[in-house]
């Protein structure tokens, strides 16, 4: 089993991303499972969403503590929460932000991919929203995840243009960290 | 076929397959998109039902009694504080008989405010003459529902019940779930033929005084179409394996239990946590396995102590706790045990929304070996 934490602020779609993620994952072929560390939600505040992937029926329902994937839609997050925390020896971590992973205190035996999936976000959609966009990374990044099955999850939960617009977000950090990875 | 969505979404989906002719509920975290969902179903013409938006939670449940009572299949869904107001509603539609099939989000009860999840909402209605289910996955409190019609309807039983599920961590998850079709619940579920109803042109009352010369003879008939819906409950449960082959016609349900020392009982979704603790605790050679609880009310006394004969130890994980008194699983365990000569110990856990792990459910086990319990366990140090 696998094990994701998505670290985001509220109103950032952190918890859209992660029944995204574990959609995508399904329709992949894959058991999933995804879930939020609901707190008491004003914009803003640090939330938690979870995601577990296996090839057998998952049953366990505690938090993620030692994950294997760490995204962080929110840079400013670093200073305030140990979004590392428990990351596996030889785990992956996704980190929206304009600097490069060497700027950040990473463990050891943690590769760290960064995008700037605001300034993505920014152009494809308009809005500062970069959920979708580091879904995107989040599937080069790990491979847990198609292309494909995730703009289908997208064009599932949105309609139209939106949708689009989404889907073309993802696919660029999706090229761009696969041409990183 | 499996399809991914959120466990609310499911239950809202196979809700609508049963075909209620009558909604009536009120919004309340972590119940909400359960009814969201019915009520766009309705706005949509996906679902023939009225949909009665209401003020409060007792006029929620008063006007699904009054539904159920002119003949109608009814449905509501609530949660915590929404169903301590619907307290004395729900006794009436017990003693009324009227077979009211009603989810429970479940959810920890204030004060202090609390919106996260325990099971101190429903246990705290264990009096009132609902029969309660309580689900381990999205699957069982989808199929539940379906199961719970078809025992309440019964005119063996005809009680109501609460389909109990884990708010948050079951109505807020998103996992794979098989939905039944229409065709198939259509073939399962036939439509609600009440044994009796409001009738302009055969006029009957409900809800007449009774007397001291008669009241007791009510409650007595209530209680035995209570230990009649195991029987009831059992035979729905193989049909529904015979057409879905998924088997929930027993009360309780063993895991790796064959040759255990211990047992741990629990309710719920807990339930699948422990499934993996007790794996990793095989594993390192500790003989170890579950008692899944699915039905609380009636509570299967005589299951129970059937299924844990020849263990030693028994740990009940109760999400609940009735005040100065102990946990309400563990209470009635005790009591079903006595005299068997197996140490049962209660553990209080995870109120409130804190979070349970494998190595808690490990540490439990280590505690009931050692002959330590009747507890809280897991409280912050500065309480103690």
């Amino acid at each position: 089993m696998r094990e994701l934490r998505i670290h985001g602020r509220g109103g950032q779609g952190s918890v859209t991303a992660a029944e995204l993620i574990a959609c995508a994952a399904f329709e992949g072929g894959v058991f999933s499972q995804a879930f939020p560390a609901f707190g008491v939600e004003r914009r803003g505040a640090p939330v938690q969403a979870f995601v577990r992937f296996s090839d057998r029926k998952i049953r366990l329902r505690s938090q993620i503590y030692d994950p294997d994937y760490i995204i962080v839609q929110d840079p400013t997050l670093i200073r305030d929460v140990d979004v590392f925390k428990g990351i596996k020896q030889g785990g992956i971590a996704i980190i929206n932000t304009e600097k490069t992973a060497s700027d950040f205190r990473v463990p050891e035996g943690v590769t760290v991919y960064t995008i700037d999936a605001t300034t993505i976000a920014l152009e494809e959609l308009g809005v500062p929203i970069t959920n979708t966009t580091l879904m995107g990374a989040f599937a080069a990044a790990t491979g847990e995840i198609g292309l494909e099955p995730l703009k289908g999850a997208l064009r599932n939960r949105f309609s139209g243009s939106m949708a689009e617009k989404n889907a073309r977000a993802a696919e660029r950090a999706y090229k761009q960290v696969g041409g990183a990875a | 076929m499996l399809e991914i969505m959120e466990g609310s979404h499911a239950v809202a989906e196979i809700v609508k397959r049963c075909r209620p002719q009558v909604i009536a509920a009120y919004p309340i975290t972590p119940q909400t998109h359960i009814v969201e969902a019915l009520a766009q179903m309705v706005a949509d013409c996906e679902l023939d039902a009225d949909y009665i938006t209401v003020e409060s939670e007792f006029s929620a449940l008063s006007a699904c009694l009054g539904a159920s009572a002119a003949g109608s299949r009814v449905y509501s869904a609530t949660t915590s504080q929404g169903l301590a107001l619907m307290f004395e509603v729900c006794f009436n539609v017990a003693g009324l008989r009227q077979p009211v099939v009603m989810t429970i989000a479940n959810r920890s009860l204030g004060a202090p405010l609390s919106i996260w999840n325990d099971q101190q909402d429903s246990i705290s209605l264990r009096d009132s003459g609902w029969l309660q289910l309580y689900a381990e996955d999205n699957q069982e409190a989808v199929d539940l529902h379906m199961i719970a019609y078809r025992v309440c309807e019964d005119h063996d039983v005809l009680l109501p019940a609460f389909v109990c599920f884990d708010g948050y961590v079951l109505t807020h998850t998103y996992e794979p779930v098989s939905i039944p079709t229409q065709e198939e619940v259509d073939a399962y579920l036939p439509a609600f033929n009440p044994y009796q109803r409001l009738d302009a042109n055969n006029p009957l009352s409900f809800g007449m005084y009774a007397t001291p010369d008669y009241y007791m003879e009510f409650r007595y008939e209530i209680d035995q179409a209570q230990h009649r819906a195991k029987e009831v409950f059992a035979k729905a449960g193989r049909e529904f394996a015979e057409q879905f082959e998924r088997d929930y016609s027993a009360p309780v349900e063993g895991y790796r239990l064959e040759d255990a020392d211990t047992a741990i009982l629990a309710m719920g979704s807990i339930c699948g946590t422990v499934k993996d603790a007790i794996d990793e605790m095989r594993d390192a050679g500790k003989k170890v396995g579950l008692l899944k609880i699915r039905m609380f009310r009636p509570f299967p006394a005589d299951e129970i102590a059937d299924a844990l004969k020849g263990v030693s130890t028994v740990a009940v994980l109760d999400r609940n706790i009735s005040l100065g008194s102990g946990g309400a699983v563990g209470t009635e365990v005790k009591a079903a045990l006595s005299g068997s000569g197996t140490a049962v110990y209660d553990y209080i856990v995870a109120l409130g929304g804190r979070d349970i792990r494998k190595k808690d459910i490990a540490g439990i086990v280590d505690l009931a070996e050692e002959g330590r319990g009747d507890m809280f366990y897991g409280l912050r140090t500065e309480v103690l």
